[in-house]
């Protein structure tokens, strides 16, 4: 990564705790629709590609920010950059689109954006992250897939 | 009219998403591609529709496009591996025959001219090129047009003049023509809000239809230099206007548009996976200020983005879509 860090001094915020299962959760014959926490403990653990953090530690994701409607099959994820001039915005949107192709079912509509105010390039990167050729293409890049693929590995 | 999309077949074979399809001029074979890095091309036996063939090892990355030239005796595949391939079936079987090299990066796009002189590919690296085709199965490169700011996503011949027009991220689209020798663009239609992701000539040639990640499709007018109308025109160009903007019927970005070359319908596909499609209210007697309707709409006509759809070059009503889900299905459009 880079030699000198954009943030070299990020607030650290404290984490959730783990989701507690509920008794209806084991039960085979209760439909269990995705919630705003499960999509948020698929993303909580990306790590930034900058800090040994991860996004959750960051607040670069919260549960508050992710919005899902189970029946309508669609999920909204909204990240907030830790300084408004992040060159890593792209990338950490990226990383949290691949996450959720990866884990989610495909009838899921996803759409990933900045929080409203929070970067200074908002609209170019949110514009770019809604343009799933554009996204297809940067896939088929072997050393972003393997960046991507280093957001995505659960650090122990 | 008010009608309904009938499925006749559902086509299965692409391992990935399928980006594109394509009929050939006569209507005997569809040519899809997509991320599997594969061309099929499907034809009729019986009254079914069948793979005839795979093709394959063309392209190192997706094949995002395709077109066949107007004898239907050429198919050139556009790629993000940033080449064109021209596949001829000269030895009998369909094989790569030239590979056009130029583009930067991901080609999204290529179009063959109606007279088979020229073709048109555009991409990433913002470009429009236009090869003219030579005797002996030569491309030789005539212009490289710089004219959009951003991504270029798909090129469009007129049905018989050699004019091109392109549609882009920057979310205009542009109209060129041939100037003493060289290309150049006359024409730059603004009034979409986001990404124009596909564009599209009705028959006859003077109107134009465009969709784009704001959700909406646009009906443009040809206006030629001395029209009643008083549209300003520059020199011997026509000038195109915006005089039909449809919203509120797509709830997600429309990633095509096709004005069937043998009547006047306008199919839609989207990321709401839904088939729509528009007609005139030929009630209304105005060219400049036309209506249309949605006369059909098809819910999850695809499991996933409908990411292509063409009518059928003879056949009335015959439509093809693809999509997301890996598959393309047929459709036929019925009064109901």
């Amino acid at each position: 990564m880079a030699t000198t860090l954009e943030n070299a001094n990020p607030t650290i915020f404290l984490q959730k705790t783990e989701r507690e299962v509920l008794p209806d959760e084991e039960n085979e014959d209760v439909v269990d629709k995705i919630d705003e926490r499960e999509v948020f403990d698929l993303i909580r653990s990306i790590n930034d590609p900058e800090h040994p953090l991860t996004l959750e530690q960051l607040n670069v994701v919260e549960q508050s920010l992710v919005e899902v409607d189970d029946a309508n099959n669609y999920v909204k994820v909204q990240f907030t950059p830790t300084i408004p001039h992040c060159s890593m915005a792209t990338l950490i949107g990226l990383a949290i689109r691949v996450q959720l192709l990866r884990s989610l079912p495909e009838r899921f509509k996803v759409d990933i954006n900045i929080t409203p105010g929070a970067h200074a390039s908002e609209d170019a990167v949110n514009k770019q992250l809604a343009d799933k050729e554009r996204v297809a293409a940067a896939l088929e890049n072997t050393h972003l897939l393997e960046v991507v693929n280093q957001c995505l590995t659960v650090r122990h | 009219m008010s009608g309904n999309l009938e499925l006749v077949q559902t086509l299965e074979g692409h391992e990935d998403r399928v980006w594109s399809v394509c009929w050939n001029p006569s209507g005997t074979l569809l040519a899809s591609c997509g991320g599997d890095k594969t061309i099929r091309l499907w034809g009729k036996e019986g009254d079914k529709w069948v793979c005839k063939t795979v093709l394959e090892d063309g392209h190192q990355r997706t094949i995002r496009s395709v077109d066949w030239s107007p004898n239907g005796m050429y198919l050139a595949s556009a790629s993000f591996d940033a080449t064109i391939c021209i596949w001829d079936k000269n030895s009998g079987e369909f094989e790569c025959n030239a590979t056009l090299e130029g583009h930067e990066n991901e080609v999204k796009s290529v179009a063959w001219s109606s007279s088979g002189s020229f073709i048109a590919t555009c991409g990433r690296d913002k470009s429009v090129w236009i090869w003219e085709v030579q005797e002996d199965d030569e491309y030789e490169c005539a212009s490289v047009l710089h004219s959009h700011s951003q991504d270029v996503k798909r090129v469009v011949w007129h049905p018989d003049k050699e004019i091109l027009a392109s549609c882009s991220y920057d979310d205009t689209v542009k109209l060129y023509k041939e100037d003493d020798d060289d290309w150049s663009c006359f024409d730059t239609l603004d009034g979409h809000e986001a990404t124009v992701w596909a564009i599209s000539f009705n028959h006859t040639g003077d109107r134009l239809v465009s969709c784009s990640d704001d959700k909406t499709i646009r009906i443009w007018q040809s206006y030629e230099p001395g029209n009643q109308e008083g549209v300003v025109t520059n020199g011997s160009d026509p000038k195109w206007k915006s005089v039909c903007v449809l919203s509120g019927y797509h709830d997600r970005t429309i990633y095509d548009v096709h004005w069937s070359p043998v009547e006047d319908v306008i199919a839609t596909a989207g990321g709401d996976d839904c088939l729509r499609v528009f007609q005139q209210d030929v009630t209304i007697d105005d060219k400049n200020k036309p209506s249309f309707q949605q006369v059909a709409i098809q819910r999850e006509a695809h499991s996933q983005d409908v990411n292509g759809v063409k009518w059928h070059p003879k056949e009335p009503g015959l439509l093809a879509s693809c999509s997301d889900d890996c598959t393309i299905k047929i459709w036929r459009l019925t009064e109901s």
